[in-house]
């Protein structure tokens, strides 16, 4: 009982990593109805940022605010430079421009700042939290963080006009843009969002996966399976399922015979795959109604 | 947040394209086949082992063509099949001493069996969820490849290396040059076959469910055998050039198979023109080319420099090569009538 409440614990304390990403997932999945694929390295890319910030001296909190910043504004910018043009082009063309994207910012990031890994420092500590050995006060922020964050963002989008706009936005573009909503800009800002999440989520995770270009791959295949899991409609959905995916990604790794480092993904990935043939909409979502 | 009611009569995901529209002319076809054959006269060994893996491409991209521009559904997943096609070829050769081109067909008819099945759970789900299903199986395919259970036959990690085929009947020909004529046959018969295909009855039963699929049912199509179905066909013709490419490479490895070869396959179909058959060929030229033309243009930067490349084909040409196509066709149309 005791391996399996510490194997739970463990795998909730990386959950908060996937359950992080998954919430920047689902922000720009609100706003313009597809999987980020550059989104990890978006967030990769902000992380570095605030690494050279802090670098040339300034604190922790200040590089934080500014790559908060930095991030945001990024977002809108790849908006508006390279994917408000693609607005009306087939999904599939869109989906290559996030390859391309993923692509260069790989890239960039490798010349400007190598591929050597970095220690990236935590805010919180790393000692263990309360007396247990499995959690670290880092992984205890973490979690706060993201549900703080979960927090902001239903406050956000239920009792902001703002966050009022870009729902209707999403949902129906013509009819908002009917009442005088700018639905363009409101993607725009969709993207500016989810680029600063991510950027949480970017340096939180640093400290335990270290910093370097390709950090983000596995994480971000575990934030969209989370995401998916959760229901791609529910940031709660989205926090949750990436909690579940962390911790029944330990759990297999534990009580599976046969199972090394090697099969985790891929079980964990059929998982999340039969979930979806039993409920396709995942668990927090609403499923679609189609009308002929 | 987003629409919980999504009207039908909307576009679909992947446009309609009409069924004339998806091949080339007599004339265009037959010049394009005779370029093809005389190409490898006139260059080294290595540049015709790039045609050949050209043609191999070409053929996978055509398969993902079938099943996203024939029947609406999307993959991540075809590296998946290519590997079980490339590692059907190895095994057989390798441990059956079976002669190399007979492997084909049963690489195919594996392939096609695996992608049948695999199209049965993937029946209830679409979109992303669809494309996330057949990206965890592209993920999961090289950690099976290296199995501990499979090793006395995969080879493991470091896999199995596949002697090349000689010219057959004492033909003065090099062995690239032969495999190269003997992958444009198979991909020529392939290509006839899959036009036919999407011409017939059963093409037809694609077409009208990826524009409609409530329609196409209300119209006594049985959508989930058609659906699986594509999926089959997409899965078999995929193997057949994972064993081409496996004979071509003499080596099938886990690590050669990743998801990366997928998001290639992917990109392939996009540069050339979802839904047009013949845009494969210049899809898998881009694939194959394009990085190495990168590579030339700045080592450091070989990712950005085909990330930008890629931006431009997308920003100037969203349809592909299918839509420069149709814009020489109209130029040629003015210029007869002048």
């Amino acid at each position: 009982m005791e391996l399996f409440t510490n194997q739970v614990l463990a795998g909730i304390a990386t959950g908060a990593i996937y359950a992080c990403m998954a919430l920047a997932v689902v922000m720009i999945y609100q706003a313009i109805d597809h999987l980020n694929f550059a989104q990890g390295e978006m967030a990769m890319f902000s992380t570095f940022v605030c690494w050279q910030l802090m670098q040339w001296g300034v604190p922790y909190w200040g590089a934080f605010l500014v790559t908060l910043v930095f991030s945001f504004a990024g977002g809108i910018a790849i908006e508006r430079l390279l994917f408000k043009p693609l607005a009306k082009a087939p999904i599939l063309t869109n989906v290559a421009g996030f390859i391309a994207l993923y692509a260069i910012i790989n890239s960039v990031a490798g010349l400007i700042w190598d591929f050597t890994i970095k220690q990236f420092p935590t805010p919180f500590g790393s000692s263990s939290f309360l007396g247990s050995q499995l959690i670290s006060t880092h992984q205890a922020g973490m979690i706060g963080v993201t549900l703080i964050l979960l927090l902001l963002l239903f406050f956000f989008f239920r009792f902001t006009r703002m966050g009022l706009a870009m729902r209707a936005a999403a949902s129906l573009p013509e009819s908002a843009r009917l009442v005088g909503i700018n639905t363009s800009w409101m993607i725009a800002l969709g993207w500016g969002m989810a680029a600063a999440i991510g950027a949480i989520a970017g340096m939180l995770i640093a400290p335990v996966v270290f910093l370097e270009p390709n950090m983000m791959l596995g994480v971000l295949i575990y934030g969209f399976a989370a995401a998916v899991l959760g229901g791609l409609t529910s940031p709660l959905g989205a926090v949750v399922g990436g909690f579940l995916v962390g911790v029944f990604e330990n759990l297999v790794g534990t009580y599976i015979p046969g199972v090394g480092n090697e099969l985790k993904l891929p079980i964990a990935l059929a998982l999340i795959v039969t979930v979806l043939v039993v409920k396709p909409a995942g668990l927090f979502g609403r499923p679609i109604v189609k009308r002929v | 947040m987003s629409a919980a009611e999504e009207v039908v009569t909307e576009a679909p995901a992947v446009e309609a394209v009409p069924k004339r529209a998806m091949t080339l002319g007599y004339g265009t076809s037959l010049v394009m086949l005779a370029l093809l054959i005389a190409a490898p006269l006139f260059v080294k060994n290595f540049i015709i082992f790039q045609l050949t893996m050209l043609l191999v491409y070409a053929l996978a991209v055509l398969a993902l063509n079938i099943l996203t521009g024939g029947s609406g559904q999307f993959s991540l997943g075809q590296s998946a099949f290519y590997a079980v096609g490339a590692y059907t070829s190895a095994i057989l050769m390798e441990h059956v001493g079976m002669n190399y081109a007979l492997t084909l067909p049963i690489a195919g008819v594996i392939c096609f069996g695996f992608g049948f099945l695999f199209g049965q759970p993937a029946l209830r789900l679409s979109g992303v969820y669809l494309a996330l299903a057949t990206f965890a199986l592209a993920t999961a395919m090289p950690q099976l490849l290296k199995l501990g259970y499979f090793e006395h036959w995969t080879g493991g990690v470091q896999g199995l290396v596949v002697t090349k085929p000689d010219a057959p009947f004492g033909l003065p020909m090099s062995q690239d040059m032969w495999l190269y004529y003997f992958t444009l046959v198979v991909t020529v018969a392939i290509y006839i076959f899959s036009v036919n295909l999407l011409r017939s009855r059963s093409g037809r039963a694609f077409m009208a469910i990826r524009d409609n699929e409530i329609a196409a049912s209300a119209m006594g199509i049985d959508v989930a055998l058609y659906k699986t179905l594509a999926f089959g066909v997409s899965a078999g013709i995929t193997g057949v050039a994972g064993g081409l490419g496996a004979i071509a490479v003499q080596f099938v490895a886990p690590d050669g198979y990743t998801i990366l070869l997928a998001i290639n396959l992917f990109l392939g179909m996009v540069v050339g023109g979802v839904g047009w058959l013949p845009g494969s060929i210049v899809g898998s030229a881009f694939i194959i080319f394009v990085p190495n033309i990168a590579e030339g243009i700045s080592k450091g930067l070989s990712g950005a420099v085909f990330g930008i490349l890629l931006f431009l084909v997308i920003f100037l040409v969203p349809h592909g090569a299918r839509q420069i196509a149709i814009v020489a066709q109209q130029l040629i149309g003015k210029l007869k009538k002048n």
